[in-house]
């Protein structure tokens, strides 16, 4: 695979790829990194916030619980999260966006007419309005998010398929009678890919974002989950004294955003060599 | 060009009324019953449905939009139901809060993002570049509200050095309203002491938002200044020994702005997006802030009419965006 190979010559990207595999990891094995998890779940009064230290890396919560397993605990949310509104954003988006890009019409015109609405306004104020009609919790918030984030695949889709549309072998294909369904799912969806894939990748880093501004505002996920949002809502509470509660799910989020931006930064340099970081 | 705005304008005007249908379809569909919360828990069936004709909210959903919106072509935003304010001079208090936290982001982030940008091109693969990218990089990964927890952590609780919270200290009277900005008002009305009072509330909360689009901003400039500094016009102008600054400022960054300020346009969205987060850490006393209490309080009509006005300053800023771009490229202004 050669389009691989000079991905791995990409060193920041290799980070971000090491960086995400190493998240995935201990999202699906949490114990790797924390031997008692219980804890992390369970708290105990008498060791409420203590500093980060020996016995408590990150130091210890309003409840007693050891923050570095609730950090640790909390990826797999984090995770799981982004990758269900990206992929059910595809899901609703990717289609959209081919449709109305290979046809002419009413049907196309409503579509891109209703992106324009939903495109009309940040992402985080439709989202949240959702996510409050919905009711608290973290079904809600992806719920939410997935609804207010496919029209940027139907738009990326959109103008790629235009693109697609004129070129000489989709005419072809239509001369030798293949059906319109082959010709989108087959010949299109092929050629409109690449950018769709890096538009997962930094959607992914974009939607933990949000979803922490979700959590962070009470809308989201609800004690006693994990989540890195509402854990800094509510280290915010026992500022200065208590600064790590509030400071390491902050951290936590700017790592794995980071991970996700810089793979998504090199797989475009791969597409698009105009913006070449390093020219 | 002005043709050319005023079609932009009409165009608006279907995406902002599908907008406000949405929200007002999503709202009706809200388990939140407005008549419910404001008539309380002990209130009797017939108690609720009286409040609910008050509200005019017992008819269909598409006769209640008709009234609404024309309502609101009227300048009329309705009663908020759960303060009893007129929504729309609430909004009207509040909105220039959040246009000034905006302006002075867009502004910091336009400033130091060319200046990072084409410094980091002009000294390209030196260390100062690699930390410009770093720090780039990084900037688009932080959550805007924790960036601004640990701002306020380092520079008002720990430092001392700036405020913590809101747009004046408790007790400092507001200077006359003239344009709603304080900066502005303030020294218009040549009040130096609330001029220096709100410089030093809205540094925090405008860095915070600003970080993101210092980021964006940086690397756009970068990779265009470094494109334009290849070109065959600038190696003419190096070999008729123009001095380095010469070509830089007047030729190379004309001719390089052009992707960032699409970027600055594109940010706006965000940074509003951002503003809601940060200015409920700053208690910024914003729409943004605003729109999150109408939110968990289900005032319907303060939604409303907050997601109508982000989508008009929204739609506004993208017109003024390809306007710039007229300005900064002739031959875009050509197609106009």
């Amino acid at each position: 695979m050669l389009i691989f190979r000079k991905l791995l010559q990409d060193v920041p990207a290799v980070i971000g790829l090491l960086i995400l595999i190493f998240a995935t990891l201990i999202a699906i094995f949490p114990e790797l990194l924390v031997d008692n998890l219980v804890a992390a779940n369970r708290g105990n009064i008498l060791l409420r916030l203590q500093p980060p230290g020996v016995d408590h890396w990150f130091g210890t919560d309003d409840l007693g619980r050891d923050l570095f397993a609730r950090v640790v605990l909390g990826t797999r949310s984090a995770i799981i999260m982004a990758v269900v509104v990206v992929l059910a954003a595809m899901v609703i988006g990717v289609p959209l966006g081919l449709v109305a890009g290979y046809f002419d019409g009413v049907v196309s015109g409503f579509i891109m007419r209703v992106t324009d609405v939903v495109l009309a306004v940040p992402q985080l104020i439709l989202a949240i309005a959702i996510a409050q009609i919905l009711g608290k919790g973290q079904e809600s918030a992806m719920i939410a998010l997935a609804a207010t984030y496919w029209p940027f695949f139907t738009r990326t889709v959109y103008s790629e398929a235009r693109r697609v549309r004129s070129q000489l072998f989709i005419e072809a294909l239509e001369g030798l009678g293949a059906s319109r369904f082959r010709i989108m799912a087959f010949h299109i969806l092929p050629n409109v890919a690449a950018p769709v894939l890096i538009r997962a990748t930094v959607g992914m880093g974009f939607t933990i974002l949000t979803a922490a501004v979700l959590g962070f505002l009470g809308v989201g996920a609800t004690p006693p989950s994990p989540d890195w949002g509402l854990a800094i809502s509510e280290g915010r509470k026992y500022l200065p004294e208590f600064w790590w509660y509030a400071t390491f799910p902050g951290l936590a989020i700017l790592l794995l955003v980071l991970g996700f931006n810089l793979l998504g930064d090199g797989l475009r340099d791969l597409v698009d060599p105009k913006l070449r970081r390093s020219r | 060009m002005l043709r050319f705005i005023i079609i932009r304008l009409l165009l608006l005007i279907p995406v902002l009324l599908g907008l406000l249908l949405m929200t007002f379809v999503l709202l009706g569909l809200a388990e939140g019953d407005p008549a419910a919360a404001i008539a309380g828990d002990n209130a009797t069936p017939e108690q609720i449905q009286r409040i609910r004709e008050e509200l005019g909210i017992d008819k269909p959903v598409i006769a209640q939009f008709g009234a609404y919106v024309v309502n609101v072509v009227q300048g009329d935003f309705g009663v908020s139901a759960y303060s009893n304010r007129a929504v729309g001079a609430d909004i009207a208090q509040r909105l220039p809060a959040t246009l000034e936290l905006t302006f002075v982001s867009l502004l910091i982030a336009a400033v130091l993002g060319i200046g990072f940008g084409t410094l980091a091109a002009l000294w390209r693969n030196s260390v100062f570049d690699y930390l410009v990218r770093i720090v780039s990089v990084a900037g688009l990964a932080m959550a805007s509200f924790w960036i601004a927890i640990m701002l306020q952590l380092l520079f008002s609780m720990q430092l001392d050095l700036l405020p913590l919270r809101g747009r004046l200290p408790s007790g400092m009277e507001a200077p006359a309203v003239l344009t709603g900005s304080y900066l502005l008002d303030s020294l218009l009305t040549g009040r130096i002491d609330a001029f220096v009072q709100s410089l030093r509330h809205i540094l925090l909360p405008a860095l915070t938002i600003s970080l993101g689009g210092i980021a964006t901003i940086a690397r756009f400039t970068r990779s265009a200044v470094v494109t334009t500094l290849q070109t065959e016009y600038t190696t003419y102008e190096e070999a008729a020994g123009f001095p380095r600054r010469r070509i830089v400022f007047p030729y190379a960054l004309r001719n390089s702005l052009v992707t960032p300020v699409t970027q600055i346009g594109l940010l706006f969205g965000a940074f509003i997006s951002s503003a809601v987060a940060v200015e409920a850490v700053f208690d910024w006393p914003g729409i943004g802030s605003y729109l999150v209490q109408a939110i968990f309080n289900s005032d319907f009509q303060a939604v409303l009419a907050v997601t109508l006005v982000i989508g008009a300053v929204y739609g506004l800023v993208n017109i003024a965006v390809d306007l710039a771009h007229a300005l900064l490229d002739r031959r875009v202004a050509e197609r106009l």
